[in-house]
């Protein structure tokens, strides 16, 4: 690859777009379901994991992409989980000290980012053969395409669920008027429960595959 | 007696971790397509976290946890490294597998072939590292109820990723629409076997 290359030509481009929907990691990769459901119950969480996640993928994907002339092949998995368990302590500590209220909520899949197989797949299929700039923006892409699946689950669960959205910085909305409650609507409390992540997940690969039949398992 | 069967009968049924928690969901989606296949990795899944929880059970209480280091002097007494639990948390799980995985290969070579090529993928298991927050969280008493808990959390996962693969292998079989097929169809049959156990949830115990 030539030095002279554009920092955002088409090809680089297309490391951040492909993961939003043809790559991407929760549909499509298969990789990081176990936080992308626990933390869906409320849209503020959700958005606050979604960046978390993001920092510390492309921080070590960079990080792992400018040691991999340096770290030996046999040791290497402990050489990412030191440098993700290091980054992920920085995410922690400045939620706690910024974002209190939410680090409680989010308890432990905070730390749980660690084996979150998003950063592994990631460092191991693409931080060791690559440059940091590529890197960089893989991580982006890979963290982004994480987050929007984590936003729209939450943004129906919440939605639904309880009827408001919880937005960091504006507080919860009621979205849903005061009328409807008077007509007799109710929320649906089942799906703020467990089990509607993991259906709400299913509905959105459904609809992610019926529009693209390239996707489809045979 | 009574409070360790308490602990164990809920990190089982109620707490278990793939319903209720989501933990270990990449391998249980990934490894769930033939019953033989999933119940080694269960077993080896089983196996780590009742060695893992103890391990950083002790970890916790003795070098982690505030005022955890008192005993080695008056002027350690107030020394927190609760942050540190992260990375020597997963440092501990990463060994022990490692460990484990060699002394398993030299004792019980049989056991190895099963259950060999499952050892390495557990040590970023989100299930195991959960395991250890979880028991961090919930302060455990003693020993013996951590030990119950990650025994406990390890079945709950085994009984949950040996009937994903059973219902997967009859699922080949059925007419389902094709975008469904594969990914989409295990998550809302997991989605129904979470409402399933929900049904334990009113237990008293």
């Amino acid at each position: 690859m030539s030095s002279k290359e554009p920092l955002f030509s088409a090809k680089n481009r297309k490391l951040i777009t492909n993961p939003l929907n043809v790559q991407n990691p929760i549909t499509i990769q298969v990789l990081g379901i176990c936080s992308a459901l626990a933390v869906t119950a409320k849209l503020e969480p959700a958005i606050v994991m979604s960046i978390s996640v993001i920092f510390v993928v492309v921080f070590s994907n960079v990080i792992i992409s400018l040691l991999r002339n340096t770290i030996p092949a046999r040791i290497r998995i402990i050489v990412q989980l030191v440098i993700v368990a290091a980054l992920v302590i920085v995410v922690d500590q400045i939620l706690k000290a910024y974002a209190y209220e939410v680090s409680k909520q989010l308890s432990v899949f905070v730390g749980l980012i660690i084996t979150n197989c998003i950063i592994m797949g990631r460092l191991e299929a693409f931080a060791l053969g690559n440059k940091p700039w590529q890197s960089a923006l893989d991580g982006v892409g890979n963290g982004a395409g994480y987050g929007i699946i984590l936003i729209i689950v939450a943004f129906f669960r919440e939605l639904f669920g309880s009827g408001t959205l919880t937005l960091p910085g504006l507080g919860t909305l009621h979205i849903v008027p005061q009328v409807f409650y008077d007509w007799g609507y109710a929320n649906n409390g089942f799906m703020i429960l467990p089990p509607m992540a993991l259906i709400t997940v299913g509905i959105i690969i459904w609809v992610q595959r019926s529009r693209n039949k390239d996707l489809v398992e045979s | 007696m009574e409070n360790l069967i308490n602990i164990f009968v809920k990190s089982i049924f109620i707490d278990n971790m793939v319903f209720a928690y989501f933990l270990g969901m990449c391998s249980y989606l990934a490894v769930s397509k033939t019953v033989k296949t999933s119940f080694g990795l269960g077993v080896a899944v089983v196996f780590v976290l009742a060695i893992t929880v103890p391990a950083n059970y002790l970890l916790n209480k003795y070098v982690l946890e505030e005022g955890a280091l008192s005993w080695l002097g008056e002027r350690f007494a107030d020394v927190n490294l609760s942050f540190l639990s992260f990375i020597m948390f997963i440092a501990v799980i990463a060994s022990m597998v490692q460990l484990v995985e060699m002394i398993v290969e030299k004792f019980a070579p049989a056991l190895y072939t099963s259950l060999g090529i499952f050892l390495p993928l557990i040590a970023v298991n989100c299930a195991i590292l959960g395991g250890s927050l979880f028991m961090q969280e919930r302060e455990y008493a003693n020993l013996a109820e951590a030990t119950t808990f990650g025994l406990g959390s390890g079945i709950g996962w085994l009984l949950a990723i040996v009937g994903i693969a059973a219902i997967r292998e009859k699922l080949k079989y059925s007419d389902i629409p094709a975008p469904l097929r594969g990914l989409g169809i295990t998550f809302i049959v997991t989605g129904l076997m979470a409402i399933g156990f929900m049904s334990f949830m009113g237990i008293q115990l």
